[in-house]
């Protein structure tokens, strides 16, 4: 990739990976690149084959065709000791049997490094990772939050070309994790390694990386950044698993460009910017964001539709709030979102109100043979 | 709360044990630990007296034999956990989950058998008139056939087939405790095989390994009929001096100081392996 004339290093490049187990295909034609110094993550639900692809790159698993390059060198057969990259594992498989500075050591020593050295890098990976003076401690001692820091602490402190982590802040509780997720994007932009990261938790991904790859039955989806990902979903799929969305079927009626009319269900017709091919007659699934419905639009708002509903449940998540109503004489339901700002406290369920959305906020896809 | 009752489930519970413990175990020790400090006098009556164990210890035979017994009740240990290691990472690192089940079975089966009939099936295979002399002199490959019995080889061979499942059992269960992504982390970090097995599996194996050595140990130690039967009489086994004095001398005061020195022996032993491990022997039995 060029960036401003400048030949960007490739730290990690994958080529068609595929990985069979017996009939079954976890990681299908899999291609991708990763920059030096960059976030990457991989979305994806579980079963997806992330975590294949990553023991992959690790070396655990043989690829059963394609190419993976690490730092420009292929690794096709070489063993995961000898790897420029380390994993971070899902239960941190820190050694119960060592101490702290013990477990930090163990790849250092490994590559026969002098005593004193060593000594000096575990105690700037401490430092590094905010737990100076910790060398004594047993793992057992350790909170879930600093096991998980150790275990970046000894897989950083080898100074791999790529460490990979596979969804290592899943065991921890809501609040650790939500700092956790700030403190590793910090510890990678100050270390200028290259992360991998896997996780089914969107939150995550999006919060963290540079980009994110989006998997879905063993193949890629969508490349892309996080913000893109979410406002110009490319397949149904991503629409659907990024973020929340209200999904109609829905046939194209007619084509005004820059516009065009469809027919949802519930007797409802939307218009909705052209975004790619479509011909009339055809049926397409439309997305539209929770938050992209607009509660009671004012009067002058334009390029809007605009329709009534009926309020059958207010859902209450603090800055996540839902409303769940029904379009007026039908049951087609969906979510809205529901702003925290007192203007709709007075909504309450049996409520009929109207509501709008701006023509350039759907995104629609040609429905797919198989509705999945 | 106060409560001054007597549990009175505790004591049924426990009243058969301590029972057991007290008549069966600590009773006849008592009486065996006296027995040990008499001796007859000149004129034939039993005095208090230290000849017995005076006599363990200046008679040659007996203390080369204890010696003896103690040096090789550690080699057949040490060959049992050698030979036991792999099978027991082989269970439940590598062999497929359906494949474990049989695979344990496979191992438990010839200890449904007795120690005797196992025993014996061995000498079938190894005497000079066996099956495996028979097939080696019909392929050629001996002249005449040798007696494959009765030498020390052999003996340690048939202590350690007779001990292996003592010590698969808690390695196997040590091994089940053992995460994966651990060995796979360590490969991760640029470990290879040795270091480990070495650095990771052996340091988390070890309070399997010590409980099943422990076991193995005693009951090679205290083994009568292996050493009896293959090693025959060059076995030269502690608990064969043991048995000639209670049946073929009748001496049972030196007998039982025999039995006093093997089971301080064998306390010692342990002692030393738990010290040098580093273990505690509450934590290793549990």
């Amino acid at each position: 990739m060029v960036v401003s004339g400048v030949l960007m290093q490739i730290d990690l490049a994958v080529y068609d990976l595929v990985k069979k187990f017996g009939e079954f295909t976890a990681v299908d034609r899999v291609s991708f690149e990763v920059e030096k110094g960059r976030f990457f993550s991989i979305l994806g639900p579980s079963g997806c084959g992330k975590t294949t692809m990553l023991r992959m790159i690790a070396g655990f698993t043989e690829p059963t065709e394609g190419r993976i390059e690490i730092g420009g060198k292929d690794i096709a057969g070489m063993l995961p000791n000898k790897r420029p990259v380390n994993l971070i594992f899902q239960n941190l498989a820190l050694f119960p049997m060592m101490n702290v500075a013990e477990n930090i050591a163990f790849g250092l020593k490994r590559r026969k490094e002098k005593k004193a050295v060593i000594q000096r890098k575990v105690e700037e990976i401490l430092d590094r990772v905010s737990l100076p003076g910790f060398e004594e401690k047993k793992i057992d001692q350790l909170s879930g939050g600093q096991k998980q820091r150790i275990a970046i602490a000894r897989s950083l402190v080898l100074d791999p070309t790529v460490l990979l982590l596979d969804e290592p802040l899943g065991a921890l509780d809501l609040k650790l994790r939500e700092q956790m997720k700030v403190e590793l994007k910090t510890l990678q932009n100050n270390v200028g390694t290259t992360f991998v990261y896997i996780t089914h938790d969107q939150s995550e991904a999006l919060v963290m990386s540079d980009h994110v790859a989006v998997m879905n039955k063993g193949q890629f989806e969508q490349i892309d950044t996080p913000t893109r990902l979410y406002s110009e979903p490319r397949t149904p799929f991503v629409a659907r698993f990024v973020g929340d969305n209200n999904q109609w079927q829905s046939r194209v009626k007619e084509i005004q460009a820059p516009y065009a009319l469809l027919e949802a269900d519930a007797n409802l017709q939307f218009k909705v910017v052209i975004s790619r091919d479509i011909s009339i007659g055809s049926r397409v699934d439309l997305f539209i964001r929770p938050e992209a419905l607009v509660i009671k639009p004012d009067e002058p708002m334009r390029d809007m539709n605009r329709f009534e509903v009926q309020v059958k449940a207010i859902l209450f998540d603090g800055a996540n709030s839902r409303m769940l109503a029904n379009v007026v004489g039908s049951n087609r339901e969906f979510k809205i979102a529901l702003p925290q700002t007192h203007q709709y406290d007075d909504v309450k369920p049996g409520d009929v109100l109207e509501i709008g959305w701006n023509y350039a906020s759907g995104t629609y896809f040609p429905t797919a043979r198989d509705i999945s | 709360m106060k409560t001054n009752k007597i549990p009175w489930g505790l004591t049924i519970f426990l009243l058969p044990i301590i029972l057991w413990l007290f008549l069966l175990i600590v009773l006849p020790q008592i009486d065996m630990l006296v027995m040990s400090f008499r001796a007859e006098n000149d004129a034939g009556n039993l005095i208090w007296s230290i000849s017995n164990y005076k006599t363990f210890f200046f008679e040659h035979i007996y203390w080369r034999t204890f010696a003896r017994t103690a040096i090789y009740s550690i080699i057949v240990t040490f060959l049992t956990f050698v030979v036991t290691m792999p099978v027991a990472f082989y269970i439940t690192k590598v062999a497929s989950m359906r494949f474990k089940g049989f695979l344990s079975i496979i191992i438990l089966m010839p200890f449904w058998v007795s120690e005797l009939v196992r025993v014996y099936g061995w000498m079938i295979l190894l005497r000079e008139s066996g099956v495996i002399n028979h097939f080696l002199v019909k392929l050629g490959i001996l002249q005449k056939p040798f007696e494959m019995l009765y030498n020390d080889a052999t003996m340690i061979m048939g202590l350690v087939y007779t001990s292996m499942l003592f010590m698969v059992v808690p390695l196997i269960s040590v091994l089940e405790g053992l995460d994966d992504s651990l060995i796979e982390a360590a490969h991760d970090l640029g470990a290879n095989a040795v270091t480990i097995f070495f650095r990771i599996i052996i340091p988390h194996a070890t309070p399997g390994i010590v409980s099943g050595s422990i076991v193995v140990f005693m009951l090679t130690l205290g083994n009568y009929l292996t050493p009896n039967l293959i090693g025959g009489k060059n076995s030269l086994w502690f608990t064969e001096q043991i048995y000639n004095q209670f049946i073929a001398s009748f001496n049972w005061n030196l007998g039982s100081a025999f039995g006093f020195m093997l089971l301080g022996l064998s306390s010692l032993i342990i002692w030393a392996g738990l010290r040098l491990s580093k273990q505690h022997l509450s934590k290793v039995v549990q």
